[in-house]
């Protein structure tokens, strides 16, 4: 028999079964859909997560104390800032380096207060890290070395405490202390998971005083050049692990830090893709079940092909492309369907959404597998039916 | 074709029903030359049916030989088997299976399709064919469009299509009334007197006087 004939003689069988073959495609449908959308919601939270750490800037170099690793336990910080002090010396510009003391903090201004992350920081913040101001200015240099009580806003702390007001200029209390507004950021919503908007920049100085500390928690490097930047990390660890022997510090680049996102995210990519695929499994058992019946409805049929020279590989072909046909058919809707919700989400949520031709591929393959997977044991009993037993069936 | 179209030598076919054994033909022996024209009768559950599918190549004996067309079927792989059915052997059935929601037309192309040949090719050669029995006029119509005589010259037309040397026949006449039992018998004696062994099943006496030889089955034994 030829393959057209055969196709043909499959497309027929589904059609006159118009209904019960939407149904048994449906549960492809869904499955393909799943996996397309859901690898496309993982890969587009991981660009997105992968955007936002190189839009920290370039060539930065992050030391905390305690060792990089899962499990390993929190260390309380044994840094301050004589050690900033050395490392500016290592790195060569002070304000290449940045550090923070943070604090979860309550603030308030006039009759309106909320709960803000505030950040003990240095000038030289902005130049390391990319941050940019709506209004005002930064804190400078001189307020940093005399622990003036000055702030600057988070675009959503502005909000929060002072409404359509201009905050600049107006005081605001941290923690209880009096600070005065000289600067708000511009809005940069959420990054990695932490509401940028909500911190609360100070100069260290002023946080320590008022944390009752001299620690600060980290620092960050912004490194002159890319080629020198895993040995600028590695003399900045010794020269601390030289000051505090009792402790481990770490320095992590940007590449570092995607690498470990990537590596979670592809596991989380892969983990939803799996489950989305057991329901296009279940999909494929439902495909085999209605084959099963269909078989079993048209024994008469294949006794009669049987009976004027079909060969039982004729007769296999012919349902096992039925089976296909339905899963191929299936896989297509699947795609559309999937693609179009994934762009929806990205649209109309937060949730990115990117979608890639590979997953698309993948599960088009996937759902023509299915149905060879699927259809070959209805397929292979079609085949060997006895054309005498299947003509005497009503 | 020279020599006997088929020859069954102490065929027997026994059944296996729940681990019992039923013994459906006991040693037949039986040849059908070329071109004969041969009418089996028994009575209901004598084995003539049996018989027809071993000759047809649709069933296999559990005893004796058997050959089709000269070839023992014993030896025959079940693609072998097809390919005989499809090109030596042509069957008609009491109730003329035909495939529903499908036209005259393609229903007597169907063997054509087993064979590789083209759409268009079948479509010439089942017209021509369905001209041949009669039924010009009803080529598009599909089964439940045709009544029961219509339906068992089509079958006939889809037997002959592959222009067998012997048409089996299981009780043609069956389903239908004496007036349509006799065209499609007619039919047959046209075949078989341009060279097509017939071999049929019936239990009308008329029907069965006409063959040129008759044998009657009892018991799944010729007697
Ligand atoms: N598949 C089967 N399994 C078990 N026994 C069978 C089977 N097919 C036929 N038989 C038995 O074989 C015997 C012969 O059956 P067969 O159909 O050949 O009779 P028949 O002569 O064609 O009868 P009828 O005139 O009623 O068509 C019967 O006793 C029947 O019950
Ligand atoms: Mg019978």
């Amino acid at each position: 028999m030829r393959l057209a004939e055969a196709w043909r003689v499959a497309l027929e069988a589904l059609r006159a079964n118009r209904l019960r073959s939407m149904l048994t495609m449906l549960g492809v449908i869904i499955g393909v859909a799943a996996v397309v959308a859901l690898v496309a919601i993982g890969t587009g939270t991981k660009e997105q997560i992968e955007r936002q750490v190189e839009g920290l800037g370039s060539n930065l170099l992050i030391v905390v104390p305690g060792r990089l690793e899962a499990g390993a336990a929190p260390t309380s910080s044994p840094l301050t800032l004589d050690d900033v002090e050395a490392v500016g010396r290592i790195v060569g510009d002070r304000s290449r380096v940045a550090v923070t003391v943070s604090s979860g903090e309550t603030v308030r201004a006039g009759k309106r207060s909320g709960f803000a992350s505030m950040q003990g920081v240095t000038e030289s913040t902005p130049t390391v890290f990319v941050r940019r101001l709506d209004r005002g200015a930064y804190l400078t240099r001189t307020d940093v070395n005399t622990g003036r009580r000055v702030a600057v806003l988070g675009a959503g702390v502005a909000r929060e405490l002072f409404g359509e007001r201009d905050p600049i200029g107006r005081q605001m209390t941290i923690g209880g202390v009096r600070f005065r507004v000289i600067g708000v950021f511009e809005a940069l919503g959420q990054s990695l998971g932490v509401d940028r908007d909500g911190e609360v920049h100070v100069p260290v100085t002023a946080a320590q005083r008022l944390l009752g500390t001299e620690r600060i928690d980290g620092l960050a490097i912004r490194a002159p050049d890319r080629e020198r930047i895993d040995q600028l990390g590695a003399d900045v660890v010794a020269a601390l692990s030289e000051r505090h022997p009792d402790t481990d510090f770490s320095a992590v680049t940007q590449e570092q830090i995607l690498g470990v996102l990537g590596d979670i995210l592809g596991v989380l990519t892969g983990v939803l893709a799996a489950i989305a695929g057991i329901s296009l499994l279940v999909g494929g058992v439902g495909v085999s079940n209605i084959m099963l019946v269909s078989v079993r409805e048209r024994t008469k049929e294949i006794g009669l092909r049987k009976a004027v020279g079909a060969r039982p590989r004729d007769i296999g072909v012919q349902f096992l492309l039925e089976a296909v046909l339905l899963t191929t058919t299936g896989g297509v809707l699947g795609m559309l369907l999937g693609g179009s919700s994934a762009l929806l989400v990205d649209r109309l949520s937060p949730v990115p959404a990117a979608l890639t031709w590979w997953s698309m591929a993948l599960a088009f393959g996937v759902s023509a597998a299915v149905g060879i997977v699927f259809g070959v044991v209805p397929a292979q009993r079609a085949g060997r039916l006895d054309p005498v037993v299947a003509l005497r069936t009503e | 074709m020279s020599g006997p179209a088929i020859v069954a030598t102490d065929v027997s076919r026994t059944y296996q029903l729940d681990g019992v054994s039923v013994p459906a033909l006991r040693g037949v022996s039986l040849t059908v030359e070329s071109g004969d024209y041969l009418a089996l009768v028994g009575a209901s559950g004598s084995g003539k049916s049996t018989l027809m599918h071993l000759l047809g190549g649709l069933d296999r004996p559990t005893g004796g030989t058997l050959l089709i067309g000269g070839r023992d079927v014993a030896g025959l792989s079940p693609n072998e088997m097809a390919e005989l059915r499809n090109t030596t052997i042509g069957f008609v059935f009491q109730s003329f299976h035909l495939l529903a929601r499908t036209t005259a037309q393609d229903n007597v192309g169907l063997p054509l399709v087993y064979r590789g040949i083209g759409r268009r090719e079948r479509r010439e050669r089942s017209a021509a064919m369905l001209e041949r029995v009669g039924l010009a006029h009803r080529i598009g119509h599909r089964p439940n469009q045709m009544s029961g005589g219509e339906q068992q010259r089509v079958a006939i037309a889809r037997a002959l299509i592959t222009g067998p040397s012997v048409l089996l026949a299981d009780e043609p006449t069956g389903n239908l009334d004496s007036a349509t039992g006799q065209q499609v018998l007619t039919l047959l004696e046209t075949l078989n007197a341009e060279g097509v062994a017939v071999v049929l099943v019936t239990h009308d006496r008329e029907v069965a006087d006409r063959a040129r030889r008759q044998i009657v089955m009892k018991d799944g034994l010729i007697v």
